[in-house]
């Protein structure tokens, strides 16, 4: 091989950024081509990196916007090569014409997203707008929770992604700067067995076999466009999950490292339990065990896999518990909030009496601190003996001035 | 996708350009090359036209100005002669009478329904001005 190998410990102290350009390293890309958005920067940065240091043998395309960046992941995609880049933001928002370009052509490619807020006001820091921008999109989106999943996850992106049965892009979701710029330790797999579980590239209609020659981004009318768009949904919804669960699975007996499509943290015997995503898992999680100790069975739900959304696990995880809340880091903007409305949309029609409420938070990086899980958790608990919700349906955390709710 | 039903697409809304493979397509000529059905060069877009280029090859100079500056290959050449224009993919846009530098022009634009014979017979002469 033309690159060097790169000797790692078993465990590292990486941030999440540095986690996911080293996995990006391992997994042997053709193509990464991209452009600097804060926080996202130090992954494409760091990529960049290990090729002028002879760690990566792929090529390495600086390009004039997030748009074009992606433009020429679908090139490199459509001509048959493993493809990945990273944005955030602003950045993601002006690549959104082509994310849809992306699954909608079947291209396999994957997308580091370091979640950040979304302008006006203009602002660096991490909240989820940009993740639930990309939701109707027709990716498969992964959410790492710290940088050991930013690590792992990326390994799993491409597995599921490249696997010809499925074909569709895939996200990998961190939060700015609670995971992308925290450094934390992070165990490795060394580069033969991180390349060896993603395996090598196998191209399906690839632009480079001369001998069959194939025309990608085709234009179809209203004879023809309905059939393929529902024929994209149906492999999303019928035959991702089982991919993902597979490669959960071989990832932990390659890693001990066990991921669900739905983290349960204690609450098999829960009466409340908060539903949420990102870093706000691990908070959650250790305020529900401290609220044990106060005597409030609490437990949390963590998403792993946004889309496609996971119903029946969720019905699953939910339908024995008695009070929940969900946590929608990104503005509403005039609606209940993406996490509300698809948990309403699983619990519904079900036998489930559990009462739901949905709460806006942490917008433009403002913390949710433990102190507002404890009220929320005694909130929640409040329901249960209330047996009917205590407050509006929806509500702010952690915004200034008289308490804001809604519904 | 002409003979295609409608679920007999591959993922991706991908079409074939020729059906099973092919060998020396660079050096096979267009016309010899078997494109399938769902190739392009089976589609006809020739309705998306209103005005037409007509070529009249008393005055060309086989300069390829016009094969260089089609943005639809459209321009037939053949060993570096101008021939003629592909009316299947010619929408019309006249950028080949742009570009062509020949007094009076080689190609020149008339209405859809112009007849092609009579437009050569009556062809604008030299510009004594340019």
């Amino acid at each position: 091989m033309a690159f060097d190998k790169m000797e790692l410990k078993d465990i590292e102290v990486w941030d999440g950024n540095f986690a996911a350009a080293q996995a990006m390293r391992q997994c042997q890309i053709d193509v990464v081509a991209a452009y600097p958005i804060t926080p996202s920067t130090p992954i494409v940065e760091g990529y960049a990196k290990f090729q002028s240091d002879n760690f990566i043998e792929g090529e390495y395309v600086m390009v004039e916007s997030e748009h074009a960046a992606m433009s020429a992941c679908i090139g490199a995609a459509a001509a048959g090569g493993r493809v990945a880049t990273a944005t955030s933001s602003q950045g993601f928002a002006l690549m959104v014409e082509t994310l849809y370009q992306a699954s909608g052509m079947r291209l396999p490619i994957v997308l580091n997203v370091v979640n950040r807020a979304l302008a006006a006001p203009l602002n660096v820091n991490g909240d989820h707008s940009d993740m639930y921008l990309g939701r109707d999109s027709g990716w498969i989106q992964f959410d790492a929770y710290c940088p050991q999943d930013a690590y792992d996850l990326n390994f799993i992106a491409f597995k599921v992604s490249e696997d010809h049965d499925v074909r569709l892009p895939a996200m990998v979701h961190q939060d700015g700067f609670m995971t992308s710029h925290t450094a934390q330790g992070v165990h490795t797999l060394t580069d033969d067995q991180g390349y060896g579980f993603v395996g090598e590239y196998k191209p399906m209609n690839d632009m480079l076999d001369f001998e069959h020659p194939v025309t990608h981004g085709v234009q179809t009318e209203e004879d023809w466009h309905f059939e393929h768009k529902a024929r994209q949904h149906n492999d999303l919804m019928t035959k991702v999950m089982p991919k993902i669960q597979t490669a959960f699975d071989e990832f932990e007996k390659l890693s001990g490292r066990k991921y669900n499509i739905v983290e349960k943290y204690d609450t098999e015997d829960a009466d409340v339990a908060v539903v949420c995503l990102g870093t706000s898992v691990e908070t959650a999680r250790e305020v529900a065990k401290e609220m044990r100790a106060k005597g409030i069975k609490a437990g949390v739900v963590g998403i792993r896999v946004i889309r496609p959304f996971p119903f029946f696990e969720i019905q699953e995880a939910l339908k024995d518990l008695k009070s929940i809340a969900t946590l929608d880091r990104s503005n509403p903007n005039g609606a209940p909030g993406m996490l509300f409305n698809e948990v309403a949309g699983c619990l519904f029609n079900t036998d489930t009496k559990v009462l739901l409420s949905g709460k806006v938070y942490g917008l433009g990086g403002r913390d949710l601190t433990k102190a507002h899980l404890v009220e929320l958790f005694t909130e929640l608990q409040a329901n249960v003996d209330a047996g009917k919700l205590t407050t509006p349906q929806q509500q702010f955390i952690g915004v200034r001035g008289p308490k804001l709710s809604f519904l | 996708m002409a003979n295609k039903g409608w679920d007999e697409f591959e993922i991706g809304a991908m079409l074939r350009t020729f059906d099973g493979s092919i060998d020396d397509i660079a050096g096979t000529a267009q016309e010899d090359r078997s494109y399938s059905e769902s190739s392009s060069y089976r589609a006809s877009v020739a309705d998306w036209r209103l005005e037409k280029p007509v070529f009249n090859k008393d005055y060309c100079i086989d300069c390829q100005f016009c094969w260089i500056y089609c943005p639809d290959v459209s321009i037939i050449a053949r060993d570096k002669k101008m021939i003629g224009v592909d009316m299947d993919h010619c929408k019309g846009c006249g950028i080949c009478v742009e570009v062509c530098p020949t007094n009076p022009k080689s190609l020149l634009m008339f209405t859809e329904q112009a007849d092609e014979e009579s437009e050569i017979a009556s062809w604008p002469s030299k510009d004594e001005e340019k």
